[in-house]
């Protein structure tokens, strides 16, 4: 077969085994969902009678939902990709695939395939079930929105494959992975609005991913200008993770 | 190609920190032979393989297989070598005909995997994923999984262990049948009835090092103690035995007398007995086997 045919073939089993697994069930597709759920039924999407500017002066559902699909983005590579990619180094199913002739290549070409094809599910269940309940906004503008969607998938699979490069198990994947998601979802726009954090919470945020995936996501969506600085930081976090992933990956 | 040997090895050495595993062996499989590796727990039988097949890297020595160098030329290696390794996995929720399907889209060549389904018999097991698989089925469908490329040579690393004895049986046969369609095999194993059933030539290892090789006969016959041959007489001096040709010592037990000799000692010792008026009703012979050959060149199990 050709290389581009063995990628697909092995990209779309692994996405397969992904859909069966539950830990990608729960923090790609049950709990983004569940959580944006509460907080759009608490926080609604009017803008009046508010003291000061929140939410970036947006309805709290505008400003979540493009949050969330930076939070699937995320998941899937915070969680699921690093559990995913440790476990097959540490059960020896990369000896195999190694053994039958895989380059890491056709390995890590699929894995991104996978990471796009599960943040694509898990995007258009929060898009689509959202519109479907709220009459929030949808893209202001949807070409800028495509491309920054698939700029931060690629900005996650890349941190996931480095998180499963240097982590040396399943266990410790799950653990370090699980840690990451929860204060990127608390610190980087899936919790607390910006606005109200104190210094140290914005300190900190600044130094995530997600913080600056949300906010280049967010621009094309509610029609403000790009914002340069996340762009280049995401883009930091991109090179970075990809070089330092293809520095350190193992097969054994 | 023509008789250019399918596997050459020579001087290979391998250790782990202070451990050597591999200590300077040689050895050479043919094409189309079924080659046996043997030797106990720890003796480098996998590390050797493992090197062979470019998932280890040798510490030193000169390792061809196909032509090709494992060390440079791995990807493309592996490409034409099917492996069943002793330590690797699936992923747990991976069905069957999932794995046959993706290992032989992984393939140079697409493969038909639905023989092989019916031939290890996990026709039943097709839907079945990875994890309620019991041991003997995850190893036939490891084995199947090294088959599904039709390889130029396919390395099976204790391919029956876990294997029920009808299984196994049948695997014999598979692996025989594998042989006939022109792919080399190489066997490590630990069964010596498998190496005496299938192996053409073996080779015996012990820390490291080759210790005997040949074909499963030929090591039996030379390292296997000796012939031996029992019967039963009275009160007798049979000192003169030990003069007889290919008799190597004699012990008396009572009335039974064991002879220890090598080749046709048989009908020699039978025939001198017969010549003497000695016609003894309960001689029988006891050839070495392999396994014979194998615990007197590498001791038992510590």
């Amino acid at each position: 077969m050709r290389a581009t045919a063995k990628i697909h073939k092995l990209a779309w089993m692994e996405t397969k085994l992904l859909l069966r697994d539950p830990l990608t069930l729960v923090f790609t597709f049950a709990f983004p969902l569940i959580m944006l759920f509460v907080l759009a039924e608490v926080f609604g999407n009017s803008t009046a009678d508010r003291d000061e500017i929140v939410f970036r002066n947006v309805g709290a559902i505008d400003y979540y939902v493009p949050a969330y699909v930076a939070l699937v983005a995320a998941a899937v590579g915070i969680v699921s990709v690093p559990v995913h990619l440790a476990s097959y180094r540490e059960l020896g199913i990369f000896r195999r695939f190694r053994a039958s002739g895989v380059s890491v290549w056709t390995l890590l070409a699929a894995e991104v395939l996978v990471a796009f094809a599960l943040t694509l599910v898990g995007a258009v269940l929060v898009v689509g079930s959202t519109a479907a309940v709220y009459s929030n906004k949808q893209p202001e503008s949807l070409l800028g929105v495509l491309a920054v969607f698939v700029f931060v998938t690629l900005l996650f699979a890349a941190v996931g494959i480095l998180l499963g490069a240097v982590l040396p198990n399943a266990r410790a994947a799950q653990g370090a992975g699980s840690i990451l998601f929860f204060v990127m979802l608390l610190l980087s726009g899936g919790g607390p609005p910006p606005e109200v954090m104190s210094g140290v919470m914005r300190y900190v945020a600044d130094a995530l991913p997600l913080t600056h995936a949300v906010r280049i996501l967010q621009d094309p969506w509610l029609g403000f200008a790009w914002e340069w600085t996340s762009f280049l930081a995401a883009a930091g976090f991109l090179v970075g993770a990809s070089l330092l992933a293809l520095r350190f990956f193992r097969w054994t | 190609m023509g008789g250019e040997p399918a596997v050459h090895v020579e001087g290979l050495r391998k250790r782990y920190g202070d451990t050597v595993a591999v200590d300077g062996l040689s050895l050479e499989v043919m094409r189309g032979e079924i080659f046996g590796i043997v030797g106990r727990n720890g003796s480098g039988k996998t590390t050797t393989v493992e090197c062979v097949q470019g998932l280890r890297r040798a510490d030193g020595g000169e390792v061809r297989v196909l032509g090709l160098d494992p060390r440079t030329q791995g990807g493309e290696l592996r490409r034409r070598i099917g492996c069943q390794l002793q330590e690797s996995a699936l992923p747990e929720r991976i069905r069957v005909w999932e794995a046959l399907d993706l290992f032989a889209a992984l393939g140079p060549r697409s493969a038909d995997w639905h023989r092989l389904l019916d031939d290890w018999g996990l026709q039943g097991k097709r839907d079945a994923s990875f994890h309620s698989l019991s041991g003997g089925q995850r190893q036939r469908l490891f084995v199947a999984l090294a088959l599904v490329n039709h390889p130029e040579v396919v390395f099976l690393d204790e391919m029956t262990t876990g294997l029920d004895p009808a299984a196994r049986r049948v695997a014999w046969e598979l692996i025989g049948a594998v042989r006939e369609q022109g792919t080399t095999v190489v066997l490590v194993t630990h069964f010596m009835e498998e190496v005496e059933r299938l192996c053409d030539r073996v080779a015996v290892l012990d820390h490291g090092r080759l210790v005997a090789g040949g074909t499963p006969a030929e090591i039996a016959a030379r390292h296997g103690g000796g012939t031996r041959v029992r019967f039963s007489a009275t009160g007798r001096d049979l000192a003169w035995l030990e003069h007889v040709p290919h008799v190597r010592e004699v012990a008396r037990h009572g009335r039974q007398i064991e002879v220890v000799g090598d080749g046709p000692v048989l009908p020699i010792v039978a025939a001198a007995l017969v010549e003497r008026g000695i016609v003894p009703e309960d001689m029988r012979v006891e050839q070495p086997t392999l396994e014979d050959a194998f615990l007197r060149l590498v001791g038992a199990e510590q």
